[in-house]
């Protein structure tokens, strides 16, 4: 027995920030003082307020630490654990209030929360399964093969609405009832695990903090469809994800959670792992399961869906991270727990992953209904720096901007798509009035036009000469005629791609210039970025009633553009500018401005 | 992909050869092997140049068109070595969004070098990357395994002299 627990963020975001020398340190110094009998360390998952990592939570009492460093560890430990003394200045602001300490779940970051998927994720230590057993894990599979026959399985999924977490929000259990109709000798289970939508990493924190409940839903799928084989398809780019896998898939069959006669059932069922490779389009269902086969990742037409032909030509369902995070719970609450969270259409609870300009950059769980300006203002703490919300962009290169005037919207996935975006994989990134819609718009077509994989011309061919129309613009060398074109080419591609890349690809266009086309026309008829970001529309210039003459803008201008004797004002040769900006986060009198 | 450096003559050891073949040999006969061979191989010899493609083919049988269509359509396979330091820079929109491209031109313009390529000495290689899950700490860039976050383009000179 232990008297103290710490536990030590080991997500990728605390990692990034040093937490693994952090826990290092922790043991050496709890070593020192002779406290290894009294308290222990565990490195968990994500607790999602990333933006403020290193973090460190200290149990019996829930002592909320953030942006911890190795320097501050003796402290903590002489302190706090060794005298009882909450060290202050590292605490959570949040949680300091006049009347003492709050609780973590009572700030504002936390108390509009529901946690299902990322329920275990920051609380157990993912490398441990007995500590996902001592949350009722694997109860739901010992559920489902010794109480439930694989169609109640089936039903409860259909009744409980949950719709997939990836982005298209196919209904789950209609997807495993089509796969369970197809008579086969072989099925197969598929985790997409290939999150590819940047910004979004909900995903990756699921299978870093919880990896046993994505092992668990796949076996109780297996059971559903009368599938013996998984294949978890992951991002190589997520190193820390992977070995938690490869562990917890160790861990599980040690224990006759996964291999053969589970729970003395006679169900048999195994999963191996894939590495993705870095193709964005592998997210797609068809070409993830041709990477699978040892090909390139292209997709194909559907019919047949993979419920009817899929991996290596026979049944298979594919399911995301998040949706099988959701499943154990559903079993073991009931459908009727879980339908009773959300919207008429969209049950449950929504992953979002805030990010861009907001004070608390993180993950997120909300109930699904939840508006913009909740998770926006309430939850995410606001826009930094005191400037003005201008969009929030879902759904990533699938999905769109959305404007100030919806912020009221609650958030599900036919709300996000009648305004134009989607729900996608639950990336949220908040923009405030110093980005250029054009320009982000151009972000996303440079990101799928290196992404098309070149299989059919409208999706390589069509988002090409958007890009290049999007450029003209950002250029200032574009005509009213040019956006015509543009919005032809959206709707034309849209209609004519094979997969899904190419089919909302688009979007971002299309809602941009739905909601903020009077940017895209100060570009083409007054050659003017409204947001100061497009270089080749913009000059920077000195005010000379406010330059002291200091030389520090001449001297850090790396092409000699600017010209001035000391004391007095300077001059920028607009010739010579290279527009890097330099000058202007230099000048310390705010001289220096954009136009 | 251009690189700056000349085509580095392929250098593959005896010893690298053998373990190519003894992952081969593990893994010929699971269902779709090939990119696992693939990713194997490319962490023995740290890239896939086409030497080491047609020994993959060779012992595997699969062409090697579909070896070299595998190879140039994922980017994570390189065909070209990499640098002794490989600098990643997030691209993802979050870090877009918060200032990534200054930092990424920064870079291009310390190091002469743009996306994909490697410099003349072979120390450093520069690429860009989508989200590595950090956008907590954006912008974000990556030297080999350290992660290097809130970054702001006066930061680079400091970061990359610990690297000489």
């Amino acid at each position: 027995m232990y008297r103290s627990h710490v536990l030590v963020c080991g997500g990728t975001g605390c990692t990034s920030s040093g937490s693994q020398q952090i826990m290092e340190t922790l043991k050496t110094e709890i070593e020192k003082n002779g406290l290894s009998e009294e308290v222990s360390v565990i490195q968990t998952g994500c607790h999602g307020l990333c933006a403020l990592g290193p973090i460190m939570i200290i149990y019996p009492d829930a002592t909320f630490y953030s942006m911890v460093k190795v320097e501050d560890i003796p402290e903590i430990v002489a302190e706090h654990l060794l005298k009882g003394r909450v060290v202050t200045r590292l605490l959570y602001k949040e949680t300091v209030t006049p009347a003492g300490v709050k609780a973590l779940i009572d700030t504002d970051f936390y108390k509009k929360q529901h946690r299902i998927a990322l329920r275990n994720c920051g609380i157990i230590n993912p490398e441990v399964i007995e500590e996902y057993i001592g949350t009722g894990g694997y109860e739901a599979l010992g559920k489902v093969l010794t109480e439930m026959t694989p169609d109640d399985v089936i039903q409860c999924l259909l009744d409980s609405g949950l719709r997939g977490r990836g982005g298209g929000g196919f209904p789950t259990g209609l997807k495993w009832k089509l796969a369970k109709q197809n008579d086969a000798d072989q099925k197969y289970v598929c985790c997409n695990a290939d999150e590819g939508d940047p910004g979004a990493f909900m995903d990756r924190s699921i299978l870093e903090g919880d990896p046993h409940a994505v092992l668990e839903a796949m076996a109780i799928a297996g059971y559903a469809i009368g599938a013996s084989q998984g294949y978890i398809y992951v991002r190589a780019e997520y190193p820390i994800a992977v070995e938690r896998l490869k562990i917890a898939i160790g861990q599980a069959r040690e224990m006759g959670l996964l291999g053969k006669d589970i729970f003395s059932s006679g169900f048999d069922f195994d999963i191996d792992l894939r590495l993705g490779a870095g193709a964005f389009v592998c997210g797609e269902e068809t070409a993830l399961m041709t990477s699978i086969e040892g090909n390139r990742g292209e997709p194909r037409p559907r019919p047949p869906f993979p419920a009817q032909k899929g991996l290596f030509g026979k049944p298979t369902i594919l399911n995301n991270v998040e949706t099988y995070a959701n499943i154990p719970q559903i079993i073991l609450n009931g459908a009727a727990w879980f339908a009773s969270m959300g919207t008429e259409k969209s049950k449950g609870t929504k992953v979002f992953a805030l990010g861009g300009k907001i004070h608390n950059t993180g993950l997120v769980e909300i109930p699904m209904g939840t508006t913009l300006r909740e998770v926006i203002e309430e939850i995410g703490g606001g826009i930094p720096n005191g400037k003005k919300f201008k969009a929030a962009q879902t759904g990533g290169p699938s999905g769109g901007c959305i404007p100030a005037e919806h912020f009221d919207i609650p958030i599900d996935y036919d709300n996000l798509i009648s305004i134009g975006s989607m729900m996608g994989s639950g990336g949220l990134i908040v923009m405030d009035e110093t980005d250029c819609m054009v320009d982000i718009a151009k972000f996303f077509l440079e990101f799928t036009v290196e992404e098309s994989c070149g299989k059919c011309t409208p999706c390589r061919v069509g988002t090409k000469r958007m890009l290049e129309i999007l450029t003209k613009i950002t250029k200032g060398q574009a005509a009213m005629e040019d956006l015509d074109k543009l919005e032809e080419l959206c709707y034309y591609i849209k209609e004519n791609s094979l997969c899904g890349l190419g089919q909302t690809a688009p979007n971002p266009v299309l809602s941009t210039l739905r909601y903020f086309r009077d940017e895209y026309e100060a570009h083409i008829k007054e050659k003017r970025c409204p947001a100061g970001v497009c270089k080749a529309l913009l000059s920077y210039r000195i005010d000379a009633d406010k330059c002291r003459g200091c030389t520090l803008c001449a001297r850090n201008c790396p092409n000699n553009a600017i010209s001035g004797t000391v004391r007095n004002p300077h001059v920028i040769d607009q010739d010579k500018c290279i527009k890097c900006g330099a000058c202007m986060e230099k000048c310390k009198f705010g001289a220096i401005y954009k136009k | 992909m251009a690189c700056k450096k000349e085509r580095v003559p392929f250098s593959g050891t005896p010893e690298q050869e053998a373990a190519l073949k003894k992952v081969i040999a593990e893994l010929k006969d699971t269902k779709g092997a090939l990119m696992p061979i693939m990713q194997q191989a490319q962490e023995i010899y740290g890239y896939l140049p086409i030497e080491v493609q047609t020994m993959i083919s060779d012992e595997t049988g699969i062409p090697l068109e579909k070896i070299y269509g595998v190879s140039t359509f994922y980017s994570q396979f390189a065909l070209q070595p990499k640098g002794k330091y490989q600098i990643s820079v997030c691209l993802g929109t979050a870090c877009y969004v918060k200032g990534s491209g200054a930092i990424f031109s920064k870079l291009e313009e310390l190091l002469g070098i743009t996306n994909g390529e490697c410099t003349p000495d072979g120390r450093f290689s520069l690429d860009s990357c989508r989200c590595v899950g950090a956008c907590g700490l954006a912008p974000v860039m990556m030297i080999n395994d350290e992660v290097y976050g809130r970054l702001v383009p006066d930061d680079i000179p400091g970061i990359l002299a610990k690297y000489k």
